[in-house]
């Protein structure tokens, strides 16, 4: 089988290029042998062995149809050129298809699973690139916008470089500015056996602050019983999953769920991020072996949906004009909020249009996977 | 030569057959029990409800997208199962041999049945020769899957007609049979039997643990 013809613009990343220059044969056969024979199992081998090379998986790429249905975009092409060559040649692989298999993988699928919907057999396309972007994250072949998420995850424990006492000022700033809402309002800091930790993105401290704010009023005006940490542990974002270094994803998962324990609290509610609520609900968790997180994780939708249901807040004025919704893929095909995401819409917009093909089946915003950071 | 066909190498096939499918689910099963979590994340209610919405024609959303193709390849994978197994001189063989039979269908109706699989095998060419996707995802073992599949329903069609000389095409008509349910367990032709396991799995992900559906 020759290897599939992609046409791209030449791309320059300075920690891809240096990895690429550096890296020797023999290292890249030992790691790609070590990740398949140890962390790979019968799912691997049955989906290989499964696939009838039927083609049906390209319709469900929102690559392969952006780009005016680009073979190489296909997902079976992507496993093709990835996977298939690895298993083929047992490691025995270059640095540059090495190269080619990361920007495949990191910048050319987004994990979103659709694939896996529209194969007949049900094979996880996106868990075979994921397998692939483990096998690069283990040879430093990683995009530099990524590396440095992650760098961050592993010094910080947050996505963005947040500092203990910028974090703590942070809230203090937006306890101030909920209170400019709703003078009684309170961000209760630390507080042991609350119902509720709430746990936030990187990004919402480092440059959304106001979402802190906004926070702390609808958690007064709904009368809940809610904390936020002021240690590490806040953040519930996980670009160590979509890297693919799964050590790092999981100290910052058990970082999460221990943080929660030590607060005694019964739920984590989390903000509206969907690839957080992935790493925080299921690959977190299953990369450490829990068959579900030890303190329920309930998504922003699903919070919200509930504090609207059960009129503990009330919409004052509907947002006006035709307003639509994108379905983020982890929360909507793979978490099965699509349904309550549409109540939210329909409280709070007074014309929600909905989009073609909606809920499960929608297209990934092409942000998923680690493309953007956020 | 007829005598060898029809005995030991009959025998060896669907020993192989047989012996290879089990050993192949296994392996496969040891397998996923290495991996913590395949087996934890199962769950039998999503495991069937994935199967019934894939099993049955047009009952997900992806099939109702392409008519076409789902009713080739449903009415294909039907005539290519059912065929061999209801087929009137098949069951005359069992009855000499073990002494055991079962319902058959008409000739006539096997007639047009195994038209419908070789119409299937030259649809599936066809979008191999042509589709932009397919044809670069194929390669050798791919036209010798085909051909495998094909050849026992061609040479089959072709004995029943007696259109060439009739006992050498029933050897090869048997021949032909035998190397596929060999190659079944051992080729990717074991979509066969790794089908509804991968099925299930994505079912009980996508329901039990990830609380949403796959179709």
């Amino acid at each position: 089988m020759k290897p599939t013809i992609a046409k791209r613009e030449p791309v320059v990343d300075d920690a891809m290029d240096q990895t690429e220059a550096k890296l020797r044969p023999e290292q890249i056969q030992k790691v790609i042998n070590e990740v398949i024979d140890k962390e790979t199992g019968g799912r691997l081998w049955t989906y290989v062995n499964t696939c009838i090379h039927c083609g049906l998986c390209a319709e469900a790429c929102q690559w392969y149809l952006s780009n005016d249905r680009d073979v190489s975009y296909a997902p079976v092409t992507k496993i093709k050129d990835t996977i298939w060559v690895m298993l083929k040649n047992k490691g025995a692989v270059d640095a540059a298809f090495i190269k080619r298999c990361a920007e495949i993988a990191y910048t050319e699928c987004n994990l979103c699973r659709r694939c896996g919907m529209y194969c007949p057999f049900g094979i996880d396309i996106a868990y075979m690139l994921l397998v692939v972007r483990r096998i690069c994250a283990k040879l430093d072949m990683v995009p530099l916008y990524l590396q440095d998420t992650v760098h961050s995850h592993a010094a910080t424990m947050n996505q963005m470089w947040v500092k203990p006492d910028e974090w703590i000022d942070t809230l203090q700033w937006q306890e101030e500015e909920g209170q400019g809402y709703v003078p009684s309002a309170r961000l209760p800091l630390e507080k042991e056996g609350a119902e509720i930790m709430y746990s936030v993105i990187g990004p919402e401290p480092k440059f959304l602050a106001q979402l802190l704010g906004n926070i702390t009023a609808i958690m007064k005006v709904a009368g809940l019983d809610w904390t936020m940490p002021a240690t590490a542990g806040w953040d519930n974002s996980n670009m160590a999953m979509y890297s693919g270094d799964f050590e790092v994803m999981a100290r910052v998962e058990r970082l999460h769920h221990e943080t929660a324990q030590r607060l005694k609290v019964k739920k984590i509610v989390m903000g509206e991020c969907g690839h957080a609520f992935r790493g925080a609900e299921y690959d977190g968790p299953t990369w450490m072996g829990w068959m579900k997180p030890p303190i329920p994780i309930v998504h922003a939708i699903s919070f919200y949906y509930d504090l609207i249901k059960s009129g503990r807040i009330k919409i004052a004025k509907k947002a006006e004009g035709p307003i639509t919704v994108q379905d983020p893929c982890n929360v909507i095909r793979n978490g099965g909020l699509g349904d309550k995401l549409r109540y939210i819409m329909n409280a709070v917009c007074a014309e929600f249009v909905d989009v073609t093909p909606n809920k499960r089946h929608n297209y990934c915003c092409n942000e998923g996977g680690g493309v953007i950071n956020c | 030569m007829y005598e060898l066909v029809r005995g030991p190498l009959a025998w060896a096939a669907f020993i192989i057959f047989i012996a290879g499918s089990l050993y192949r689910i296994i392996y496969m099963l040891a397998g996923c029990k290495k991996e913590k979590i395949v087996f934890p994340h199962m769950s039998l209610k999503h495991s069937l409800a994935s199967l019934v919405h894939w099993v049955i024609p047009f009952n997900n959303q992806y099939m109702k997208q392409r008519p076409a193709f789902t009713i080739v390849t449903f009415a294909f994978h039907i005539c290519l199962v059912v065929t061999p197994i209801f087929l009137l001189a098949h069951i005359i063989l069992w009855d000499e041999s073990w002494n055991i039979s079962w319902w058959s269908m008409s000739d006539t109706i096997a007639d047009y049945m195994t038209i419908i699989v070789i119409a299937g095998c030259i649809f599936f060419l066809y979008r191999r020769l042509t589709d932009p996707v397919v044809k670069n995802v194929t390669d050798a073992s791919d036209y010798l899957l085909l051909a495998i599949t094909a050849l026992p329903f061609i040479t089959g069609f072709i004995a029943y007609h007696q259109w060439f000389d009739y006992k050498t095409m029933l050897i090869i008509h048997i021949l032909a049979g035998e190397i596929m349910l060999i190659a079944i367990p051992f080729t990717r032709l074991s979509h066969m039997l790794f089908f509804v396991f991968t099925r299930a799995y994505f079912g009980s992900e996508q329901g039990h643990v990830k609380h949403s559906k796959d179709w």
